[in-house]
Parts: C-alpha cells; structure tokens; sequence
C-alpha cells in the first residue's frame, strides 16, 4: 500500500486536480440538498469536508462515487467532463467509496462482501477464487486491527464497528486512485478510529485522494490538507491547511457563536451532580433551550 | 501525534476468545437446504410405510419424472427469489412456449425446429419483458409479474382459438423435423429396472449447474448481493439491473425448456394449461429454504423441494388415499418445512 512516499509537505497543490466540482448542484425533488458547490481534489493530499447534520456531504460524496447524478454544474475528472451513470462506472477510474450506511448485504458473508463487485476469479471457466479472497480479506482485517474468527459469518450479526472495518478496508484495498471515506470514525474505537486515521495518511502518501467526512475537528485538522465546510448545501469555507488553527476549525465547523454560547451554557451543568432516582412520564423530560434555532432541518 | 495505538498488522489481531469455533454439524445444519432434506427423509420413510408401490424400483422412474416436471422451474424461480423477486407467470409461459412453437410451425408449415427456436426467443423475451417492466415501472415484481400472468393466460387462449379455432394446437406429429425434437424434448431410456424420462437428466444438469454458478461463480455472488439488499450492491458496483433482467431472462429459458417437453410429450399444447404451476414452483423453492425477502436460499434445497412434491403426488396416489386431498398436504408440508428451516437456522447459528 505504501509505495513511493513522495516528500512534499505542503508543496505548491498547482498540479491539476483528479477531480474538480464547478457550481455543482443536487435537488431531489423540491428539496435542493447541494447548490453550487466547487471542490477539487488533488492526488496526494486529504480533503476534508465538514458540516452540520443534513449540510449535504454524503449527497456531495455520492454524486462522486456515482451513486447520484448531479443535476447542476459540472464534473471534471482528469480535465475531461464527466458523469458517472452508476458506482461501477466510478469504480472502474479508481474511486472507491465507504458510505455512512456502510453498503454491506446483511445475509452475505464477510468474504463475499468484502469483494463484492470486485470478485477474484481463477482457471478457464473464471470460477471464484474463493481460497485467496478468503486470505486477502482476513490479512485486510487484520491490518485494520480487528478479529473475525470466521469469515463464513453472515456481515448481519457483526458488531457496527467490524460491519465499519470491513467498509473501510475494502474501500482501501480497491481504492487505486481516489478514496472516499464518509464518517468513516463514526461507529468505532478509540484503536481502529486511530487505525483509520494512519491509514488515510498512508493512502495519501501513496499518492491518492482522499477524501474525508467526518463531526470530529480533532481528525480532520490531524489528516487534513484541505478543508471544506459545507452548510445548507452550500460551501462557506474553502481553506488549505496552513489557513487554518484547530481552534479556527471547530469554531468554524460549529457555526462560531454557537461553541461560545454552548460551553457558556454547560458551564452550569455541575457535572458531578447526582440526583434522586424518579420515574418519569413518556415525553416529560425538559427538552434544553435553544434560543437561536435557525436551521430548518427536517 | 502520540503513538501508542498498535501497529495496523497482526500484532494486534489477537484471537478473540469469546468465539468458539463452531463445529462441523452446526455448520452443516444453518445451510439453507437442511429443512428440505429432512422433510424429504420423512416423506420417503413415510410412503416406504404405508404405500406398496411406493418400495417397487420401478416406480423410482416415475417419481423422479413428476419431480423433474417440477424441478425445472423450481430451479430458476429459487435463483430468482434468491435474487429478490418473483415470477408469477412462470406456469402460463411455459404453455405459451409450447403453444408458440407448435403454432409458429403449424400454422407457417415450417420445420418444427423452426418453431422450437421462435419459441426459445419467445420465451427469453417474456423474462427479460418482465425484468424491463420491474424497472421501469418500479413497482414490486409481485405485481409485475401477476399482470404478465393474466396478459399470457388471456393470450394463449386467444391467440389459440384465433389461429386453429380451438383450445388446443393441433397435432405435429407427422411434421419435418418432430422425431428428432421429440428424442431431444420428450424422450427416455431405461436404467436397469428404472425408465428415466429425459427430463430428469436436464433437471439433475440444471441444479448442479444453477448450483454451481450461484456458490462459485461472481454471477452468483451478485445474484445473492441484489436478492439481499439491492441498494448496497449497487453501491459497491454491481450491476443490478443486468443480474435481475438476467434472472427473469433465466426462467424465461427453463420455461422453454418445460414447454417443449409438454409439446413433444403430448404432442399437443392445451392452451388453458399451467396455471397454478407458479406457486408450486415457489413451494419447491421456499421448502427448499429460500427466504420470500430474498437473499438466502439454495437451488439445491429447491430441487428437494420438487422432488418431495413428486413423492407426495404419487405417494398418496399409491397409498390408496384420496387424491383430493393432495393440495391440503402441501399446504401443510410448505407450513412445516418454513417453521423447521427457521428453527434450524436459527438453532444453527447460535452454536
Ligand atoms: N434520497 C433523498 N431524498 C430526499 N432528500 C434527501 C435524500 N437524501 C438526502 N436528502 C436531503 O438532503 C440534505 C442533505 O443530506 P445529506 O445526507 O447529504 O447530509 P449530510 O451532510 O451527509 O448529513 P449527516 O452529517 O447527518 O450525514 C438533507 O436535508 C436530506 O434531508
Ligand atoms: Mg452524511
């Protein structure tokens, strides 16, 4: 996975991008989810996108991956217009993608799944070659630190951070050019999250592109290159690294004065407070007041 | 960045010791195909009992030629529920294969072959029709597919009545080209004591094939990926319609298959003929342990599922009893063999 590790910390980004987004724009039905967003990802170096619930990141990352056709603007990959008309067809020029809902079938096993689409096939009559798929997914797992005693086990009964590893491993073992991870932190550990995070940075020192969703400012500002924010579907803040403190970031990603007033607002919690067990009727816990409710979502 | 995560590598894969290994038996008993294998067992030992005929060799013949009448279908129709979907014009389309050929020869005066091969790409189109209507229209292949029934079923009788005046083709025995489909179609041999029906050769080709290309084959992988979760096989590159079309396209061939045997067995094609078939091809198939939500199953199990069909069939016949109630037992056996497939797999997996 680790080839050629090319030094080239914050080197000028002047080469042209793998994939560039112009004002592009994704409505399903009256509800327009993305509205002129422009985004380009370079190989070699980690995109960050960010935003709040529903700001529209998987909606962007899936019109990447193919799984949505945009319907404004345009998509360039390598400088040529393009479209993706199913996942298949971006798979086929290297983009390899983990969704939030993961895209694993649940009756399948780990094995199955783990090469679903890109089946290893041997001998005249392109059988499975299921002996080799079987090694090749346990070494990827393995790698990613976690255990599946038996590969056979339908993908239904795991746990929701092994159904994670097994997105997230796949995606890197068939990524060959441009990999995008969306939340992929989201269900796991403290361990294979840091699995994660180092694997992002050796995919990009391979010279991918990664791109890379995620809540948390602390992994985004320790991987990312470029950051993106997203906010009711549209870009608010487009910034390279080096524009950009951990401070800046969080205060940015959680729309500014909102930080300020919730650690204003926590600071009276007494977190240490204990107080008489009570039975509560359904709905009769006090919901928290929020003043500046200015987000319409759904 | 402080490192004190593990390496990503072996070192930190650790066995985890909550899991035994599961053993052989346990493995043995969550394959899909293990109800039907048992509901198979006590049928048999069952007529072994109580029908005479039942245990004169013989018979075997005639058994396995009711079953392989049914096999054929089982077989397609269990890949297609595997795959997600049903077809509930599977019974009429292999009349309107039967009929097409005899009809298309008949009435042009051309060699039977001919209208043996109009049939088969009659028959594929009907498949993929109904795949093309599943995605265009977007509504559940339930319902698709239960329109295309009554569409054939109206067509075979109408396009019949129009074309010879009756309900039934007329009879080609007697034209270019039938001897040699009918040694193809219609045909059998015997096997010491046993008369085989031709049909159980293409039955027994049929399973070990289907099961072959849905166990090892990535045509097979993909069946089970659509049939699981359509959306996530998508995803990850699939190419869902291609496999569904194909499926359907699938039944299409077998129901060709069987309505050439009806053709060149009989030597005519009833036009109303067929009808009801459908569910008991999705009886063999469910007993054989495909799920209705799709995802899971066997053509295996499947093909055991026809075959306790055949038994039953003749088995009651052979035992004296009244044949009325033949449907009533399949009733019950479809009941049984669900309820003991999910138990065992349920019992299965928690070993
Ligand atoms: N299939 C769909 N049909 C209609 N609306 C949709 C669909 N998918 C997403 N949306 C809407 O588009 C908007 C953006 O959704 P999206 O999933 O991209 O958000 P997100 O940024 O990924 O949020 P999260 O952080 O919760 O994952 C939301 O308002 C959502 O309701
Ligand atoms: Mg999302």
């Amino acid at each position: 996975m680790s080839s050629a590790t090319v030094e080239r910390h914050d080197a000028a980004p002047s080469d042209t991008p793998i994939l560039a987004l112009d004002g592009v724009g994704k409505s399903y039905g009256n509800v327009h989810a993305l509205r002129g967003v422009s985004l380009k990802v370079r190989q070699g170096e980690v995109t960050c996108v960010l935003g709040d619930n529903g700001a529209g990141k998987s909606t962007l990352i899936k019109i990447i991956s193919g799984l949505h056709e945009h319907t404004d603007g345009t998509m360039t990959l390598d400088g040529a217009e393009c479209r993706f008309p199913s996942p298949r067809a971006a798979q086929a020029s290297g983009i390899a993608t983990v969704y939030q809902d993961l895209a694993l079938a649940p009756l399948m096993s780990v094995w199955r799944n783990f090469f679903l689409g890109n089946e290893l096939r041997k001998g005249p009559f392109r059988t499975l070659d299921i002996a080799r798929m079987k090694q090749i997914c346990d070494e990827e797992l393995a790698k990613m630190g976690i255990i599946i005693p038996d590969l056979d086990r339908p993908v239904g009964g795991l746990s929701g951070g092994q159904r994670q590893c097994i997105a997230i491993a796949r995606a890197i073992y068939f990524g060959a050019r441009v990999i995008i991870l969306d939340e992929p932190t989201a269900a796991l550990g403290v361990k294979q999250s840091g699995v994660v995070l180092r694997y992002i940075v050796k995919a990009r020192d391979a010279g991918l592109g990664v791109i890379f969703i995620t809540h948390n400012p602390h992994h985004a500002h320790l991987v990312g290159n470029h950051f993106v924010i997203l906010k009711l579907g549209r870009v608010v803040l487009d910034a390279h690294r080096d524009e950009l403190t951990l401070e800046q970031l969080t205060t940015e990603m959680a729309g500014g004065e909102e930080l300020a007033e919730l650690s204003h607002e926590l600071r009276g919690v007494d977190p240490g407070k204990v107080v008489a067990p009570a039975e509560v009727e359904h709905g009769q816990v006090e919901a928290p007041a929020r003043p500046d409710e200015e987000e319409p979502s759904a | 960045m402080t490192a004190t995560a593990t390496e990503p590598g072996r070192a930190g894969a650790a066995r985890d010791d909550r899991v035994a290994s599961r053993s052989l038996a346990a493995r043995l008993l969550s394959r899909p195909e293990v109800g039907s294998l048992i509901g198979a067992i006590v049928i048999f030992l069952l007529f072994m009992a109580v029908a005479v005929p039942f245990r004169n060799i013989a018979n075997v013949g005639t058994i396995l030629y009711g079953a392989s009448t049914i096999g054929i279908m089982a077989v397609p129709v269990a890949l297609l529920m595997i795959g997600g979907e049903f077809d509930l014009s599977a019974g009429v389309a292999a009349t309107t294969s039967g009929l097409s050929a005899s009809l298309i020869a008949w009435n042009l005066g051309l060699n039977v072959w001919v209208g043996v091969v109009l049939a088969l790409v009659v028959s594929v189109a009907v498949g993929a029709f109904n795949g093309w209507l599943l995605f265009k229209t977007g509504l559940p292949s339930f319902l698709v597919t239960l329109g295309t029934f009554f569409i054939l079923q109206g067509v075979n009788l109408g396009v019949t009545r129009l074309l010879t005046g009756n309900v039934a083709t007329a009879d080609i025995s007697d034209m270019d080209g039938f001897g040699s489909a009918q040694k193809v179609f219609g045909s059998e041999f015997a096997l010491g004591p046993v008369t085989v029906k031709i049909t159980v050769i293409y039955w027994i080709v049929l399973t070990l094939v289907a099961a072959h290309v849905l166990l090892r084959t990535r045509a097979g992988n993909w069946i089970f990926a659509v049939g699981g979760d359509a959306a996530a096989a998508r995803a990850v590159g699939v190419p869902v319609k291609a496999t569904k079309i194909g499926l359907f396209m699938a039944v299409g061939f077998c129901a060709w298959l069987s309505g050439m045997h009806l053709l060149f067995q009989f030597n005519t094609v009833q036009s109303g003929e067929g009808v009801g078939k459908e569910f008991i091809f999705i009886i063999a198939a469910v007993i054989g342990g495909c799920l209705l939500t799709g995802g899971y199953g066997s053509v295996v199990g499947a093909s055991i599922g026809a075959l306790i069909f055949g038994m039953t069939q003749l088995g009651i016949n052979y035992a004296g009893w009244n044949p009325d109630w033949f449907k009533t037992f399949l009733g019950v056996m479809l009941v049984l063999a669900t309820v003991v497939n999910v138990y065992v797999k349920m019992k299965a997996d928690r070993r």
